[in-house]
C-alpha cells in the first residue's frame, strides 16, 4: 500500500449548515409538501403551547374558587352576564366558571398524562421487545404469550381493572393525590404490547444482521448491543406508534374521566370537562360540553394526523 | 541490541510447523425440530441439521488457508464456530495452543478475542447504518481498550482509514455513502482494528463486481504481507480462491473431503467432486470442447445420504461407497482425500486436462 487514497469518496466538499441540511431533509420535503400536515402540526402546537402557557394565557384561574363569582354562572359564549356585564368567550359553567380557562387548565392535564403514559408503555413495551427478539427461546415465549393475552382484552377494560385494584388497595385519603400516577400506568400498561411487538420483530430482522455479529465477535455485551446498535435501528416504526398512540392515550384518559374513574374533580381533564358538561346538554347550556368536546376532537385528530404522515413518510415503498 | 531481540527466547517452544489454529473434529448440529406441542401431537422426532459434521484442520501462520464448496456444505458454519458466534456440538478448536472451549473465565476469551476478527459477506449489512464509519472502525479499539486518550483513537481510525485506501476524511461519513467496495475497506479497516493476528474472511467479495473484487482481494494480500496475518477464508468462487490461497480445504455436506496445496489441488484434484467442481470453470482455451456440468444436487443435510454423502452424485460410486464413510487419507504427500475409489484405485489419477 503506498498510504495514498485511491478509491476516497470525495472528500473536498464542505459539510452543509444545519439550517440548509434541515430544508434538504427528505422528511421535510413530504412535509411542507402535504398542507393538511402542516395544518395538523400548527393545531397540536397551538394546543400544546397554550396548555403549557396556561397560568400565563387564562382569564381566570378556574379552580381557585376564590375567583369564582355563583352569580356568573351559565352565562352563554360571547354574551354579557346578566348581574355583572362580564363577557366570557365561551360561557361558563354551572359555578361561574370560564370554560375557556377551564379547557386550557384540562388540556394541560391530559396532555400530561398522555404523554407520561406514552413514555411508560413505550420504555416498557421497547425493553421487554428487544429482550423478547434478541434472547428469543422460553423469554420470547413467555413474554409475547402474555402480550397475546392482554391483546385479547380491551385496553379500556384493563385499565379500568387497574383502576379498580388500585381503588380496592389505597386508602381513600391518598386516592387523590395519586390518583393521576396510577392513570399514567395504567393507561401505559395496557398500551404496552403494540411498542413490544414491533420491537421484537424488528429485532428479530436486525439481530442477524453482520453488524450485529461484527460486535458479537469482539465480544460486546447483549446489553451495550441492543442499546447501542440495535435500538436506533428499530426507533422508525416506534415514533410512528408512540405518534398515534398519544392520541390514543389522550382519548383513553378522557374516556376514563368520563367514567369518573380517571382525574380527581379537583385537577379535571378535558373527560372530566365533558362528563360535567353533559348534564347540562338537555337543559339547554350546550357551551359546557361543546368546547371540551371539540378542544378534545381536534387534538386527537391533529395528533392522529401528524402520526399518519410520520408513518407514510417514514415507510420507504409508498415514497 | 537488534540482534538479542530477533532471537527467539529459548523457553519458547519453537516448533516450526505450529500452527496457529487447529480444528479437530468439529461438529455444529442446529436443532430444526418442530415446536414441542406440534412434535407430541404429530408424533415426530427431534431433528438436527449436522451443519458442520466432523471437520479437521490446521492453519499455519501467515497462511491463507481457503474452504470452498457448494452453498450450504457448512464452509460458513465452520467461520462462525471459529469467532464464536455458533456453539459448537463437539470437537475442539485450538487458538495458538489454547483450546478455546475450554475458557472460562470472560477476561481469557476478550484476551483472546482480541487476537482474531472476522469479515463478513455483505458490505451493505455488516455496517450500523446508524454510526458514522469513525465510531463503527473505533469500536473494536473502545471495546478491548487498546487505546483510551479519544484524540489518539482518532488518529489510529484516520490510519486505518489510510492504510485500507481511504481517506481520513470519509470517517465523519455514514455507510450508506459509499460504495459496496469502500463499504468492504471499511470493514477491513474495523477488522484491523485490534491488531489482530488472524482474520476469518467469510465470502468477503461475493457480494461486489468483478472489477472491485480484485483491488478488495489485491488490498487483502498487501495488508497480509505487511501485517503478518493469517487468513481463513471462504469462498464458493474457485478462481478467487485461486488467486488467495496457500491451501485450500473442499468441504461438501458438513465435511472435508480433500485438503491440499492450492497448486496441487487445481493441477491434479483427487477427489470426483473436487473434480466436478474444477470442470465447471470456464476456460478460455477450452472453447469447442464439451465441458462437464455439476451433476445433481446438494442432498438434503436433514437426511443425509447412508455412507459417503457424495456417493448418490459420484460417477465412480459403488456398493461400498453406499454403505461406509470414507475417511480422510494421504494420497499423496501433502494431499488428503476422503474417497473409496481413491483408494481402491478405481479412480485414475494424473492431472485433468485443463
Amino acid at each position: 500500500m503506498n498510504g495514498k487514497p485511491i478509491v476516497s469518496a470525495s472528500s473536498g466538499i464542505k459539510t452543509p449548515s444545519l439550517f440548509a441540511r434541515i430544508a434538504d431533509n427528505d422528511l421535510f420535503y413530504s412535509f411542507i409538501r402535504s398542507p393538511l400536515t402542516v395544518a395538523a402540526a400548527v393545531v397540536t402546537l397551538v394546543i400544546f403551547a397554550a396548555a403549557l402557557c396556561a397560568p400565563l394565557i387564562s382569564p381566570q384561574n378556574p379552580f381557585d374558587p376564590a375567583t369564582l363569582n355563583l352569580m356568573e354562572g351559565f352565562t352563554p359564549p360571547m354574551a354579557p352576564n346578566a348581574f355583572t356585564g362580564n363577557v366570557f368567550w365561551l360561557g361558563t359553567d354551572a359555578q361561574g366558571r370560564d370554560i375557556f380557562s377551564a379547557i386550557l387548565y384540562g388540556s394541560r392535564v391530559s396532555l400530561l398524562v398522555g404523554f407520561a403514559a406514552v413514555g411508560f408503555a413505550a420504555v416498557l413495551g421497547i425493553t421487554l421487545g428487544l429482550v423478547s427478539g434478541y434472547v428469543g427461546g422460553w423469554v420470547d415465549s413467555l413474554i409475547m404469550r402474555i402480550a397475546d393475552v392482554q391483546l385479547s382484552f380491551p385496553a379500556i377494560l384493563i385499565a379500568l381493572l387497574i383502576f379498580g385494584v388500585f381503588k380496592g388497595i389505597v386508602p381513600p385519603s391518598v386516592q387523590d393525590k395519586v390518583a393521576i400516577y396510577v392513570l399514567i400506568a395504567a393507561i401505559g400498561l395496557s398500551d404496552w404490547v403494540q411498542y413490544a411487538r414491533t420491537v421484537r420483530s424488528s429485532t428479530l430482522a436486525e439481530k442477524n444482521k453482520e453488524y450485529v455479529q461484527a460486535a458479537r465477535v469482539i465480544g460486546v455485551p447483549a446489553p451495550v448491543i441492543l442499546l447501542r446498535h440495535i435500538l436506533p435501528n428499530v426507533m422508525g416504526p416506534v415514533l410512528v406508534i408512540a405518534t398515534i398512540g398519544l392520541a390514543l392515550a389522550i382519548i383513553l384518559e378522557s374516556t376514563l374521566s368520563f367514567l369518573g374513574v380517571g382525574v380527581p374533580p379537583t385537577q379535571p381533564s378535558l373527560g372530566t370537562l365533558i362528563r360535567v358538561g353533559q348534564d347540562f346538554l338537555f337543559s339547554g347550556e350546550w357551551w359546557i360540553v361543546l368546547f371540551p368536546g371539540l378542544t378534545l376532537l381536534a387534538l386527537a385528530l391533529a395528533v392522529n394526523l401528524l402520526g399518519d404522515w410520520l408513518r407514510d413518510a417514514l415507510n420507504p415503498k409508498l415514497r | 541490541m537488534t540482534a538479542f531481540i530477533r532471537t527467539p527466547p529459548a523457553t519458547l517452544p519453537v516448533t516450526p510447523a505450529a500452527p496457529l489454529l487447529r480444528v479437530e473434529n468439529l461438529k455444529c448440529a442446529f436443532d430444526v425440530s418442530r415446536p414441542f406441542l406440534n412434535r407430541v401431537l404429530e408424533r415426530q422426532p427431534r431433528r438436527f441439521l449436522k451443519a458442520v459434521d466432523g471437520v479437521s484442520f490446521e492453519i499455519a501462520r501467515g497462511e491463507t488457508f481457503a474452504l470452498v464448496g457448494e452453498s450450504g456444505c457448512g464452509k460458513s458454519t465452520v467461520a462462525r464456530l471459529i469467532v464464536g458466534l455458533y456453539e459448537s456440538t463437539d470437537g475442539r478448536i485450538v487458538f495458538d495452543g489454547q483450546d478455546v472451549g475450554q475458557i472460562r473465565s470472560g477476561a481469557q476469551m476478550q484476551a483472546l478475542r482480541r487476537r482474531f476478527q472476522m469479515i463478513f459477506q455483505d458490505p451493505y449489512a455488516s455496517l450500523n447504518p446508524r454510526w458514522r464509519v469513525d465510531r463503527i472502525i473505533a469500536e473494536p479499539i473502545r471495546v478491548f481498550r487498546l487505546i483510551d486518550d479519544s484524540t489518539a483513537i482518532q488518529a489510529r481510525v484516520a490510519a486505518l482509514l489510510t492504510l485500507v485506501g481511504l481517506s481520513p476524511a470519509d470517517g465523519h461519513k455514514f455507510p450508506h455513502e459509499f460504495s459496496g467496495g469502500q463499504r468492504q475497506r471499511i470493514c477491513i479497516a474495523r477488522a484491523l482494528a485490534n491488531n489482530p493476528e488472524f482474520l476469518v474472511c467469510d465470502e468477503p467479495t461475493s457480494a461486489l463486481d468483478v472489477s472491485v473484487q480484485a483491488q478488495i482481494l489485491n488490498l487483502m494480500k498487501d495488508l497480509q504481507d505487511e501485517l503478518g496475518l493469517t487468513y481463513l477464508f471462504i469462498s464458493h468462487d474457485l478462481a478467487v480462491v485461486r488467486h488467495m490461497a496457500n491451501r485450500i480445504g473442499v468441504m461438501y455436506l458438513g465435511r472435508i473431503v480433500e485438503i491440499a496445496a492450492s497448486r496441487s489441488l487445481f493441477e491434479d484434484p483427487r477427489h470426483p467432486y473436487t473434480r466436478m467442481l474444477l470442470a465447471t470453470i470456464p476456460d478460455i482455451s477450452m472453447t469447442g470442447t464439451r465441458e462437464e456440468t455439476v451433476r445433481g444436487e446438494v442432498p438434503n443435510p436433514i437426511t443425509p445420504p447412508p455412507g459417503c454423502t457424495f456417493h448418490p452424485r459420484c460417477p465412480l460410486a459403488n456398493e461400498r461407497c453406499k454403505r461406509e464413510a470414507p475417511a480422510l487419507a494421504e494420497v499423496s504427500p501433502g494431499q488428503f482425500a476422503a474417497c473409496h475409489a481413491i483408494g481402491e484405485g478405481r479412480a485414475h489419477g494424473g492431472a485433468i486436462q485443463r
